[in-house]
Order: C-alpha cells, then sequence, then structure tokens
C-alpha cells in the first residue's frame, strides 16, 4: 500500500527522528510513504475565523495532491494532522470555503474533502491492526512502563477529528501493549500541554507540563510517549524534579520493530548532511517553514 | 348545493398579524357556495360562538369553514358550537390558518395569499361534505398502570378508591420503583422507606388492586374503552402461593457475585434475591442467566432448603390477556450512562460515584450499612466535592438539552445531611445556577449554605484527575471570583442527568403514544391536558412525561387517575364516524385493505349478488367501525378504489388538492 506522505516543517527540522523512524517503521509494516512533492507549510495551527481562506490553502494544495494520486495522505505530525483533516473537514461541509478555496485555487478539477486524511496511528489501529503488528514486534519492549501523552490536536474538537474517545482515549495504551510493553493510565495524559502559549507566557506553559508529568511520574510512568514536537517541546521545559523522558511514538516502534538503529543512522547522516552546509533540496523553497518550524521548538 | 358560512378568526395579533383578515373574507365570499363570510376578534369565544350560531339560523348554512388554529385546538368547539344551531357537527371544516401559515410566515402579503389558499381548499372539501352520525362504544371498568413507582402505585390506588379495578404491571421482581431506592426526601427530609412503604402495603393489599410483578406488556390492541392487552408474566421459579418469604434460599445460594441493581452496583447479590428487604411481594425471583442450576445443571442448594418446597426451576412465560378501559403509563426514569464523561473519571476511580448511588450509601439498609464511606478503602471521606448538571443542560450531543429539575434538590439535601452527621468533612457544590423553585425549597436551600456552611461555588469543573495518593484532584473555575481552582477531594459525587426508562419507546410503540425527541412521553397538550396522551385512553403519570421530584410526581399520578376515572364513569363512549366503508360494487375482494390495517377492522363476507341476471356470490370486504380508527391506509392500499373514508373521501381530498393549485 502506498499513501500519500505530509512530513510538515518540523519534522524536516527539530523532530527529523519522528520522520525518520516513520519511514523506517512504515518499511517493515509493509507500506510506502511516498512524500508530496512541493508540500508547503500547513501553518500549524488552524485559522478558527470562518472567513479564513488564505491560510488554509497549503491544506487544500496537499490535499488535492493527494487525490490526484489516489492515495489517502499521511501525516505523523499531530499538528500537521489536526490542521489537514480540519481543512478537509471544511472542504466536504462547508460550501462558502470551499467555493472560495476552489475559486483561489483554480485546480483542473474542484477539490470537495475527497482525500482521506489519516494519522500514523491510524494506519496502525485501522489498517494493520494492533494484533498484526504485535507479531511483528521483534524486540518487545517487555517490563517498560510507558505512559501515553496525547495532548489536544490529536483528539479535539472530538466530532472533527473523530480519532478516539477526548476524555479516555485508548489508541496509544493499545499501541503500548502491541509493543509488550505496559501502559501507564494517569489522568492528565489528554490535558493541554500549554501549545504555543510558551512562547509568550512560560509560566502558564510550565504550570502545566509540571501537573502532566507528575501525574504521570506519581502512576508510576518511566518513559512518555507523544506524537507531537511542540508537546515534547514542553513536556521537557517542565520544572518538576523526576522527570520522565519524552519519547516520539515512532522511536519506540522503530526499537521494537528492530529497525532503531538503522534509522538513526540515516538520521544522523542527513543531520550532518545538514551541518555542511548542503542543504536538503525541500529546505530552499522552505525558507519560511524552515523559521516557522524552528519557533516551535 | 351547499350553502356554506366561511368564518375567519383573528386570534388576537396571532393571526391578524400576519395575515389579512378582512382580504380573506373578501376572497372566500366569492368561492362557489359561500352565502356568508365574516371575520371577528376571537371565533371561539362566546361572542364569536354566537356569530357562528346567527348565521347558521339566519342563512340556513348547509356546512361552515372555520379559518383559524390547528383542528387539534378548536375543532370540537366549532363542531358543538355548529350543533347547539341544529347543524350536523361534521359539516363543520376548519382551516389552519395559525399554525400552518401565521406563526411560520413573515411577509403578510404571501401568509394572506396561502391563507386564502387553505380557506379555498376547505371550502372545495366541505362542499361534498355529508353529515355524519356518531356511534358508540362499550367502556371496560377496568384500568391499566405501567409501572410500579410511587407515579403508578398513587394512580392505582387513586383509580381503586374511586371503585374500579387495577392491575399494575411491573417489570422488576418489586413494586416501589425509584422512590423506595432513596434514603431521605426533600424538603422535609422524612425518610423516603417510612413514607414509600406503607403505600407499597396499602397497594397490595387493596381488594381493587391486582399486582403483576416481574412482568411486562407484551401486545396492545383495540381502542380507548375497550383495550385489550397481552401481559407476560415472567418465570420466577418461586411459586408465590407457597413462598414464605422466609429468605434461607438467598443466604444458602452459592452464586453471590451479581451486581446488586438495587444498591447501583456498589455490592453483589445472590442469584435468586428480592431486590430489598421490604419489596412487595416479598417473594424472590430465580435471575436465571445467573444460577448455577440453570447454567450448568449442578446445585439446586435453593430447592433444597426451601421449607415450603416453592422453587420451580420448571417454570414457565406466561402470557395473561386482560381488557381495560383505560391506560396510565408510569414507566418512570434511570439515570443516564456516564461512560460520555471521562473527565469526571466515572469508570476509572470507584470513589466517584452518581447521586443515586449515593443515596444507597447513605442507606442504612445499603452497602455500606449507612455509613459514609469510599468505596475504594472504605475509609471515611473528610472532603467532597459535587458536581451539578453532569448531562444537563448539556449543549453537546452527549448529554441532554433539558434541566433534570431534581438535582439542584437532592444535592443541598446530600449536602445537607453530610454536613449534619459528619460535621469534620467539607463539602463543597460546583453549580452553573441553583434553580429551587417549590414549595419550601429556597429555604431548603438557603439553610444549606447558612445554616450548615456547604460551598457552593458557580462554575463547572473540567475534570476530575484520580492522583497516585488515591485522592481525587478537581479541577475546576469560580466564576464569580474569576479564578481557576485545583482542590482535592476524597469523594466526587456526579448529579447525572435524569432520562425516560429505556423501555418507554417499546411501550409508546404499542400504545400509538407520541414522544418526544428526548423520549419523554407528549401530552395532548402542554398546559391544558398535561396528563393525557394524545392517543385516547393513554395517560401519563410521573417522570415518563419529563422531569419532576416526588411532590409533583404524586400530584401527577393523582391527576392521571381522575381522568382515567372520568372515562371508566362512562358506561359508553360516543365513536368518531370519521371511518372507511368498502363500496360492495367497486370491491374484488383482494384483501389488500385487510393487510394493512392496523387495527384488524377489515373482515370478509360472502354475498350473493345478482348481477344482470346473474346471481352469483361474491366475497366483500366489510369494515367493523367500532374497530376502525379512520387512519385511511386502506383507502390507499386499495387497488379498485372501492375503500373510502367517510369524512376524508377520496372525492374530498381530491377537491382540496384541485382548490391548492388552481
Amino acid at each position: 500500500m502506498v499513501y500519500s506522505y505530509y512530513p510538515g516543517c518540523t519534522l524536516k527540522t527539530k523532530a527529523k527522528d519522528l520522520d525518520a523512524y516513520a519511514r523506517a517503521c512504515a518499511k517493515v509494516l509493509g507500506f510506502e510513504l511516498e512524500e508530496l512533492e512541493n508540500w508547503q507549510c500547513c501553518g500549524g495551527v488552524y485559522p478558527l475565523g470562518s472567513d479564513e481562506i488564505a491560510t488554509k490553502l497549503s491544506s487544500v494544495r496537499a490535499l488535492a495532491a493527494a487525490k490526484e494520486k489516489g492515495q489517502d495522505l499521511v501525516t505523523v505530525c499531530a499538528a500537521c494532522h489536526h490542521v489537514l483533516k480540519r481543512v478537509n473537514d471544511d472542504m466536504k461541509n462547508v460550501e462558502d470555503i470551499r467555493f472560495r478555496a476552489n475559486n483561489y485555487m483554480e485546480l483542473d478539477e474542484p477539490y470537495a474533502g475527497e482525500t482521506k486524511v489519516l494519522h500514523f496511528l491510524e494506519i496502525l489501529r485501522d489498517r494493520i491492526g494492533f494484533a498484526a503488528l504485535k507479531d511483528k514486534v521483534v524486540k518487545p519492549l517487555t517490563g517498560r512502563k510507558i505512559g501515553a501523552y496525547y495532548g489536544c490536536l490529536l483528539l479535539r474538537p472530538s466530532d472533527r477529528m473523530q480519532f478516539d474517545d477526548p476524555e479516555n482515549p485508548s489508541i496509544i495504551e493499545d499501541f503500548i501493549r502491541a509493543l509488550g510493553a505496559e501502559p501507564v493510565i494517569y489522568p492528565y495524559r489528554n490535558e493541554c500541554c500549554g501549545g504555543y502559549i510558551s512562547l509568550k507566557e512560560k509560566d502558564m506553559a510550565k504550570n502545566q507540563t509540571d501537573l502532566i508529568m507528575e501525574s504521570a511520574a506519581g502512576m508510576g510512568a518511566e518513559t512518555l510517549v507523544t506524537a507531537c514536537p511542540l508537546c515534547r517541546y514542553n513536556l521537557n521545559q517542565s520544572r518538576t524534579q523526576e522527570k520522565v523522558p519524552v519519547v516520539y511514538f515512532t522511536e519506540l516502534l522503530a526499537e521494537a520493530l528492530g529497525v532503531k538503529a538503522e534509522a538513526a543512522e540515516t538520521n544522523a547522516e542527513a543531520a550532518a548532511d545538514a551541518k555542511g552546509n548542503t542543504k536538503p533540496e525541500a529546505d530552499t523553497d522552505k525558507t519560511e517553514d524552515m523559521q516557522e518550524g524552528g519557533t516551535q521548538s | 348545493m351547499q350553502r356554506i358560512g366561511v368564518f375567519v378568526c383573528h386570534c388576537g395579533s396571532n393571526i391578524a398579524a400576519t395575515v389579512d383578515v378582512k382580504k380573506v373574507v373578501e376572497m372566500a365570499a366569492l368561492e362557489p357556495g359561500v352565502v356568508h363570510a365574516e371575520d371577528y376578534q376571537y371565533m371561539c369565544s362566546e361572542a364569536g360562538q354566537a356569530k357562528i350560531d346567527a348565521a347558521i339560523k339566519e342563512k340556513n348554512l348547509t356546512g361552515i369553514v372555520v379559518c383559524s388554529c390547528s383542528p387539534r385546538m378548536h375543532e370540537t368547539t366549532f363542531r358543538n358550537a355548529a350543533k347547539r344551531a341544529g347543524l350536523n357537527p361534521y359539516m363543520v371544516e376548519i382551516a389552519n390558518i395559525r399554525e400552518h401559515c401565521s406563526w411560520i410566515h413573515k411577509n403578510m402579503e404571501e401568509a394572506t395569499k396561502k391563507a386564502v389558499i387553505l380557506a379555498r381548499a376547505a371550502i372545495a372539501k366541505v362542499s361534498l361534505n355529508t353529515p355524519l352520525q356518531q356511534g358508540e362504544s362499550r367502556v371496560t371498568k377496568r384500568a391499566l398502570v405501567i409501572g410500579g413507582g410511587i407515579a403508578g402505585i398513587q394512580t392505582a390506588l387513586d383509580i381503586a378508591e374511586a371503585g374500579y379495578e387495577v392491575d399494575i404491571v411491573e417489570k422488576t421482581p418489586s413494586i416501589g420503583g425509584r422512590m423506595s431506592q432513596l434514603d431521605k426526601t426533600f424538603p422535609t427530609l422524612d425518610c423516603s422507606a417510612c413514607i414509600l412503604t406503607p403505600k407499597m402495603v396499602e397497594a397490595s393489599a387493596h381488594e381493587k388492586i391486582n399486582i403483576y410483578t416481574y412482568s411486562e406488556v407484551e401486545k396492545v390492541s383495540g381502542f380507548v374503552g375497550d383495550f385489550t392487552v397481552d401481559i407476560r408474566k415472567k418465570a420466577r421459579s418461586v411459586n408465590m402461593d407457597k413462598c414464605t418469604g422466609c429468605g434461607v434460599c438467598q443466604e444458602k445460594c452459592p452464586s453471590k457475585k451479581t451486581p446488586n441493581e438495587f444498591n447501583r452496583g456498589l455490592n453483589t447479590r445472590s442469584a435468586i434475591y428480592t431486590p430489598f428487604a421490604q419489596a412487595i411481594p416479598n417473594v424472590p425471583v430465580i435471575d436465571r442467566e445467573h444460577c448455577t442450576k440453570f447454567k450448568t445443571g449442578k446445585c439446586g442448594v435453593c430447592a433444597k432448603v426451601c421449607q415450603a418446597g416453592a422453587i420451580e426451576y420448571d417454570q414457565q412465560d406466561e402470557i395473561v390477556t386482560e381488557k381495560y378501559g383505560a391506560i396510565v403509563v408510569a414507566t418512570g426514569f434511570d439515570v443516564i450512562k456516564l461512560d460520555q464523561y471521562d473527565e469526571y473519571a466515572y469508570s476509572q476511580s470507584p470513589d466517584v460515584i452518581t447521586s443515586l448511588e449515593l443515596e444507597r450509601i447513605m442507606n442504612a439498609a445499603g452497602p455500606t450499612k449507612g455509613h459514609l464511606e469510599r468505596i475504594s478503602d472504605h475509609k471515611a471521606p473528610k472532603n467532597m466535592v459535587f458536581i451539578q448538571c453532569v448531562g444537563s443542560r448539556c449543549a453537546d450531543k452527549r448529554g441532554k438539552s433539558y434541566c433534570s429539575k431534581i438535582c439542584c434538590m437532592y444535592t443541598a439535601k446530600h449536602a445537607m445531611l453530610i454536613r449534619d452527621k459528619y460535621p469534620d468533612v467539607n463539602v463543597t457544590v460546583f453549580y452553573i445556577d441553583v434553580r429551587t423553585p417549590g414549595k419550601n425549597f429556597d429555604e431548603f436551600y438557603r439553610r444549606a449554605v447558612e445554616e450548615y456552611g456547604v460551598n457552593y461555588i458557580k462554575g463547572q469543573v473540567g475534570k476530575v484527575a484520580p492522583q497516585p495518593n488515591g485522592q481525587l484532584l478537581v479541577q475546576g473555575v469560580d466564576l464569580i471570583d474569576n479564578k481557576q481552582i485545583l482542590m482535592e477531594a476524597d469523594m466526587v459525587v456526579l448529579a447525572a442527568a435524569i432520562e425516560p426508562n429505556k423501555d418507554v419507546r417499546k411501550i409508546a410503540t404499542m400504545l400509538t403514544a407520541s414522544i418526544d425527541t428526548n423520549n419523554f412521553l407528549t401530552e395532548a397538550h402542554p398546559k391544558l391536558r398535561p396528563v393525557e396522551s394524545p392517543t385516547a385512553g393513554v395517560f401519563l403519570s410521573g417522570v415518563c412525561q419529563g422531569p419532576k421530584d416526588i411532590p409533583e410526581t404524586v400530584a401527577q399520578a393523582g391527576a392521571a387517575a381522575v381522568k382515567a376515572i372520568g372515562l371508566l364513569a362512562k358506561d359508553k363512549l360516543l365513536t368518531n364516524p370519521c371511518t372507511a366503508k368498502s363500496d360492495e360494487l367497486l370491491c374484488n375482494g383482494c384483501s389488500t385493505c385487510a393487510n394493512v390495517c392496523p387495527y384488524g377492522a377489515i373482515s370478509y363476507i360472502d354475498k350473493e349478488v345478482n348481477d344482470h341476471g346473474i346471481r352469483e356470490t361474491r366475497h366483500f370486504a366489510q369494515v367493523n367501525s367500532a374497530l376502525c380508527q379512520g387512519c385511511g391506509a386502506c383507502t390507499v392500499a386499495c387497488p379498485s378504489g372501492a375503500m373510502d373514508l367517510q369524512g376524508f373521501s377520496n372525492r374530498q381530498i381530491i377537491a382540496e388538492v384541485d382548490a391548492i393549485c388552481r
């Protein structure tokens, strides 16, 4: 199975490992992530203004490109997934937005929300199945106590995202179980980390992440797993004494599937390339996106 | 040719503000057959009816059209007025220019145009009306009450006291309902059992009341005054005549792991059980799903220990068929499931409970013998938080849009009782609004705040987080102080919304009684006929009609009883003459009509006819007008056009359509 893949800016900058592990794992699990050509930054935040069109266009471009290829559109970053999914929903259901966006776009064929937007976790749950995933695990994470950190973007608003129960989600716990580890349920796993407020009011974000960290550590979590680069950044800023390490879900997956070292190597090479001033092609026309991604972390 | 009079009502400004009534009069007067047309401010008033009376007599009218509100509102009023003036009441037609026109339109010109068209259609119909005579049907002097809670018990007692036979059908093994689960009742704090159990005993001992417990209504047919009902008596597996209620079987039953419904699952019960000690009848039932004897065939302990030999494993469900003149629905309520409200951690912590569970904990006969303690570790709580409106007044799909009405008062009651009995326990209540309209209700709530020091915080709770130390961290907002609140609690009590009993849909379907989007049964009129269903002969008692507390429930139960008594007191009822009639010359005996008739009103007869000298036997449809409800299904189904509905004939309907399209 081949999916259109929308990595997003952060996965090209501060969260390269999230991307590298995802690609490596996809290979093992028998599906292909085909990166869209010339994708643009989704904006990072879903524009709530109902008359806001311009900021939704980059998402529409990605969605329409996937439609052209007849593929489902996959994301790994929670923020990109959120924006793409909701813009797609608007294109499907809000006539005014659909009409105006298509006027701007002048596509060969108007786009009306035909593409299915999937998060990588949804592929694991709905397409591969956690039972089948369990069979593919070669190095089970037996004995490890892992807490899922969902954040908001994957879950809310629940009627739009249709990802999981927003108050008592289970997809990441099921994922942790499939990898052979023990999920730790703690009540703050679906609370907001503060998001972008950490740019302006650091303390407020820290108050939030302190609560989350203390709750997770108190319930016995030794590792936290997330799908969102911004959540990871904020959680790492927590002032809690006993900090629980936060990793991306793809890293745990790569580890359990036995491809972590290999993926890390590729990732390191890429990082070295970037340092050596041999800019990856994609970056030249995405300078702005880089900055956007930069501010996130 | 008919001589038709048209009467256009202003309904104050209800119609006249949107419809130009003078114009309607003017246009109606031009219609063929119309010899009189006038308007008046309130046609339904005495003066308005006098105008109709005078016109009928002076102009010698043979039919009238009243352009006014819905026929559901005043058709009977105007039919009676016509009758008094000497006109057959079925020569009256209503053009609904209020609900169907003025109330739903804004533009006067368009609304007037529509009102004229509606009037024209009614005129076209009344031109083809023929005088009809009402028939009679008998009344069975026995009432059925569905549901044996306080509403059903009170209705049954009131009907029985008037001298009529009443049957109560109760789904569970005992009567008593929700009220039997409560500890104390507001605003007087008297013990619920102390006021309920005497009523239960009175009902069971009353010579006119017959109680079917562990039974369900299976099928309802017939109509007002003459319902036929099938009641399924579920196999109790215990002989009711032999059982002495000694309780040994329950003590000795080895399978004791079934969640106890009566205690809201806070503890377990045996497979053979009575729901509670004061159950009526005091005869246990065997829960076959959880009984070892029924699951594996091995056990039989209860039969061995029963001195009376009352255990009967081979009992079967039994269907009893009874006739009733009136049916009262008193199916009550349940609290909503809280699986959509996981922000309050109900499914994650045993110390987050609903108010009904707290009732059981506070009750001396409950799972903790009335001792206030946490379910998780049996420790006495120091801090308790109550959260109001869990699922009530909810804007999104997971909850109910309505106010559950009883929660503000029972929470004040709980808070006060706890502060009274355990003064060292801090009680905090988070609320949106405190609603306490009712006699002595607000005084009660203020006592909780002022005398008992209950901490009321205006604001909602966003999250209840179980902490590693077993405490519950309550995260809320104080809207008056405009600040976030984080407080630790040992127990959190949720005032979960109430909803009609799940079975009410099934029962409403059987009775063809209408229900609203929240599954509450609909009244015939929200203000003027609040205890009657729009289906004749069906009455509503208690929360099945809408949220209410015990005093209101008892009041409504009495009102429903009075309506039922009023019906049972009549020997005969006048029947609706608008029934179907088959034209023998057109009927080909195909039986399509009989197949679609929901009331079983159509049968077939063989008749010898002389068709142009040829004598032959033909098969004809015949309608039993006592059973026919005039729904018209057969007239649509009949392929040869032989079936027609009196008062709504095919010709009349087509004439209306023609008039509208003209």
